[in-house]
């Protein structure tokens, strides 16, 4: 009987703690303020709020065991935060890439665009289409771009052996209008004609020799490295080069791989689909570039996502038993004065409350710890991968953002709840008599 | 050990504090042996000897880059080189361009080179005299639930077949079962790269990358550095690794694990030391009477000081044992459930001395400093309870 209440009780804090994880800020706000009235206004409250007083200027005593709480929780708190940061960093990196204004054209049903081939004629009908904005003077905002992969010696590994992927972009004037957060920060543009490219900073941190100035080796080709550029995006993990010089050198001709197109707004894009598959000379696809970055993300960041959820559940099962262990022994140790305080006539809610308090403070502590070191370690930390959809190396940067770290909080009061809530219990119920007998 | 007994009761005597301090250490422990079976999968991954004795031979201007056939011929007499084998990607996908499946168009003898694939000799037959026939590794077989003698449609994203259509018809014929589940074709699909380049109008008779074995061992570099001599200064310019490098350098590309997984431990075993450090405290502080009974009765400093010791290397050693036994329980689920990604997911030996290891090390440093306090306890001091 007693086994089915305790197992009763712990399925229903599980089912109360997935239901608080879900909870929106405000329903939290809500409840403090609950919290708050009931502690200001009720006879219980105050009592609660006494003891609660009494425990925690008793804590500095109980320092070692107080301390396991904080920090196993922001042990918990900072790998989650940081597992989670990386997950955002790549998606955001591939959702900013993308906007609604901008479209993407490849080959029907190419899933990225190094899988896709568009003829030089196709590349000069889509650029036709009505939708695309013009510029200053009447030519449309659409650039047709070649993507091909390349590879080059990584940075501090072996040049003859350690090769990384990086993606080559051949591009033509369209696409500096086109994309233009992207700036030159070192040295210059490349010359069209001429086996000169630029790279990305994400590419330069990754692949030895990108300085400007330097020539690098594709294939048997020597290339200039004219300058850096930066767009604080995926596109800042490519190479960029003429796509005249590109194509032969890649065996790939005037054919292109896709065609990007400044829209006038986002409404002018299903215009723009609908003359592209109505056009019998095309069999294209197009996808608005903020679509396509998306869900270029999708797969990764899920995937990065459930191995820290995964992660973090386990070591939030480390957690929550260190939490119970600390203030098993905490109301141990506190056995007397509790029984005494029953004794005259506080009853059982305030003692309830009252250890449920100093747990949750804690373990808000340890919270807040732990969303700290991680956004101090790993806010802005560089990581690459093998990008999903691309052949080349994708880099990105972590983001710690405040609703993570508030995710991270809510992990921490979730265990904070379940490592106080059984021995709040078992302090409200000891028997008065032998705890006070008890040494 | 005859005071084991001495030790396991004063353990656990308080139960749940104990029993919680375990449960943290088995998280600990699981959470160290699935991160480790992920990182020894993945630093395993091409390390088996069939791999050490293939040569994989791309586009040194990228992996996207087709080679001539002909070279095909060229590699074979080099001197050293067993046999040559050679694919195409194709790129399949199963009735949802979603649905990836890798698909390789490979030459008649390209099973030959991967012995660790096996294939019942008369599909393997069939599959030979077939034009239009494929065979599908056993995971992906199981995954659709497809029989020998079906008809499977395949997309591919990249190539078009005669009639401009991107939808291939292909017939199984067999299926790749894979022999220590070491061999990557098991999650794949191979289909004739005749048909292939026959059917297709983009391929004109290039090839993706070749494979070549080895005769000897030792000789690998020495073959790799000549067969990449064979195209220097070409338009088609090769780049010869082993299946060994070039997997390792995939899978660096791809994130560093190692990195991750160290990192993760680190954290989980700094908060572990610091909470069970804190029990062992309490456990000692606790019991201080009972420690200077035990010397007053005659046991010498230095055995209470072994017998504290011992009692948190037995708490570690119960935790790290449980947690990676759990672990074993758990890997096959694991690996069926990553789909493919991790291969064969498992508490190796290596995991196992290592675990043991770390919960023998932890269990000293926690026990370290109770362990010194109840050396120098003073019995008078003691059980006066000053």
């Amino acid at each position: 009987m007693k086994f089915l209440i305790g197992l009763l009780t712990f399925v229903v804090v599980i089912a109360g703690v997935a239901l608080f994880l879900s909870l929106p800020w405000p329903g939290l706000l809500v409840l403090l303020v609950v919290l708050a009235l009931w502690m200001w206004l009720t006879r219980h409250g105050r009592q609660a709020a006494s003891i609660t007083a009494v425990g925690v200027s008793t804590m500095a005593q109980r320092l070692g065991s107080s301390a396991v709480i904080v920090i196993g929780i922001a042990g918990v708190v900072g790998v989650l935060v940081a597992m989670f940061a990386m997950a955002e960093g790549y998606s955001e990196t591939l959702r900013r890439t993308g906007s609604e204004d901008t479209a993407i054209v490849m080959r029907g049903a190419s899933a990225a665009e190094v899988s896709s081939v568009l003829d030089h004629d196709s590349a000069l009908v889509i650029a036709q289409a009505p939708g695309i904005a013009k510029d200053d003077h009447g030519k449309p905002i659409a650039s047709p771009e070649l993507v091909v992969a390349a590879n080059l010696p990584m940075k501090g590994g072996n040049p003859e052996e350690d090769f990384g992927s990086v993606q080559l972009r051949g591009i033509g004037d369209e696409a500096w209008q086109l994309r233009t957060n992207a700036k030159i920060i070192a040295g210059r543009k490349f010359e069209p004609g001429k086996y000169e490219l630029v790279a990305g900073k994400g590419a330069q941190r990754q692949f030895a020799g990108l300085e400007p100035g330097k020539e690098i080796k594709l294939g048997n080709q020597k290339w200039t490295v004219t300058g850096i550029f930066a767009s604080n995006d995926a596109m800042d993990s490519e190479l960029w080069a003429d796509a005249g010089v590109v194509g032969p050198a890649y065996r790939r001709g005037s054919s292109v791989t896709t065609v990007f197109a400044r829209l006038t707004g986002p409404a002018a894009f299903d215009q723009f689909k609908a003359a592209l598959s109505s056009d019998p000379r095309l069999q294209v696809d197009a996808t608005t570039t903020l679509d396509y970055f998306s869900k270029q993300s999708e797969g990764t960041s899920k995937a990065i996502t459930i191995i820290g959820i995964v992660v973090g559940v386990i070591m939030a099962i480390g957690a929550v038993f260190g939490a119970l262990n600390t203030m098993f022994a905490a109301i141990a140790a506190r056995a007397r004065e509790i029984a005494t305080l029953r004794a005259i006539g506080f009853r059982g809610l305030p003692v309830v409350m009252a250890v449920m308090l100093e747990t949750m403070m804690l373990a808000l502590i340890g919270g807040a710890l732990g969303g700290a070191l991680a956004w101090l370690i790993f806010n802005g930390y560089t990581a690459s991968t093998l990008a999903a959809g691309t052949t080349g190396q994708l880099t990105f940067e972590f983001r710690v953002t405040p609703s993570l770290l508030w995710v991270g909080l809510k992990w921490a009061l979730a265990i904070g709840f379940i490592g106080g809530l059984f021995p709040a219990l078992r302090a409200a119920r000891l028997p008065v008599t032998t705890a006070l007998r008890e040494l | 050990m005859k005071y084991l007994h001495l030790i396991w009761a004063s353990l656990f005597r308080r139960k749940t504090r104990t029993i919680l301090t375990l449960v943290s250490i088995i998280a600990a422990f699981l959470l160290f042996g699935l991160l480790d079976a992920v990182r020894v999968s993945f630093a395993e991954a091409g390390q088996s000897a069939n791999g050490a004795e293939r040569l994989q031979t791309g586009a040194r201007l990228s992996f996207i880059q087709p080679l001539p056939q002909g070279l095909g011929a060229q590699i074979a007499a080099v001197n050293g080189v067993k046999d040559v084998a050679y694919a195409n990607w194709f790129g399949g996908a199963y009735q949802d361009p979603h649905n990836q499946i890798f698909t390789f168009a490979v030459s008649p003898n390209y099973l030959d080179v991967y012995p660790e694939v096996e294939v019942a000799p008369e599909q393997r037959q069939a599959f030979d005299k077939s034009l239009n026939g494929i065979l599908a590794g056993e995971v992906i077989v199981k995954k659709y639930g497809w029989k020998v003698g079906d008809k499977i449609p395949l997309q591919s994203q990249i190539f078009p077949n005669k009639d401009g259509s991107k939808n291939w018809n292909f017939e199984l014929l067999g299926v790749m079962h894979s022999k220590d589940e070491k061999a990557f074709q098991s999650q794949m699909i191979v289909m004739h790269w005749k048909n292939f380049d026959e059917s297709t109008p983009y391929n004109r008779g290039m090839v993706g990358w070749y494979i070549s074995r080895v005769t000897d061992l030792n000789q690998a570099d020495r073959v790799a550095k000549s067969i990449d001599a064979l195209s220097a200064n070409s338009d088609h310019e090769t780049k010869t690794q082993t299946e060994q490098a070039a997997t390792k350098n995939w899978i660096k590309q791809m994130a560093d694990i190692g990195l991750i997984v160290t990192s993760i431990m680190g954290a989980v075993f700094f908060t572990l030391v610091l909470l069970t450090g804190n029990t062992m405290m309490q456990a000692v502080r606790e019991r201080t009477s009972e420690l200077a009974v035990l010397k007053t009765i005659g046991f010498s400093s230095h055995s209470v000081l072994a017998m504290v010791l011992a009692e948190s290397v037995l708490l570690l050693l119960l935790g790290g044992v449980i947690g990676l036994g759990l672990v074993s329980l758990l890997a096959p689920i694991l690996t069926s459930s990553s789909g493919g990604m991790i291969t064969h997911a498992s508490v190796g030996p290596k995991s196992w001395a290592l675990g043991v290891g770390l919960a023998v090390a932890i269990g000293l440093i926690i026990g370290g400093l109770p362990a010194w306090r109840a050396m120098r306890l003073n019995i008078v001091d003691a059980l006066a309870g000053r």
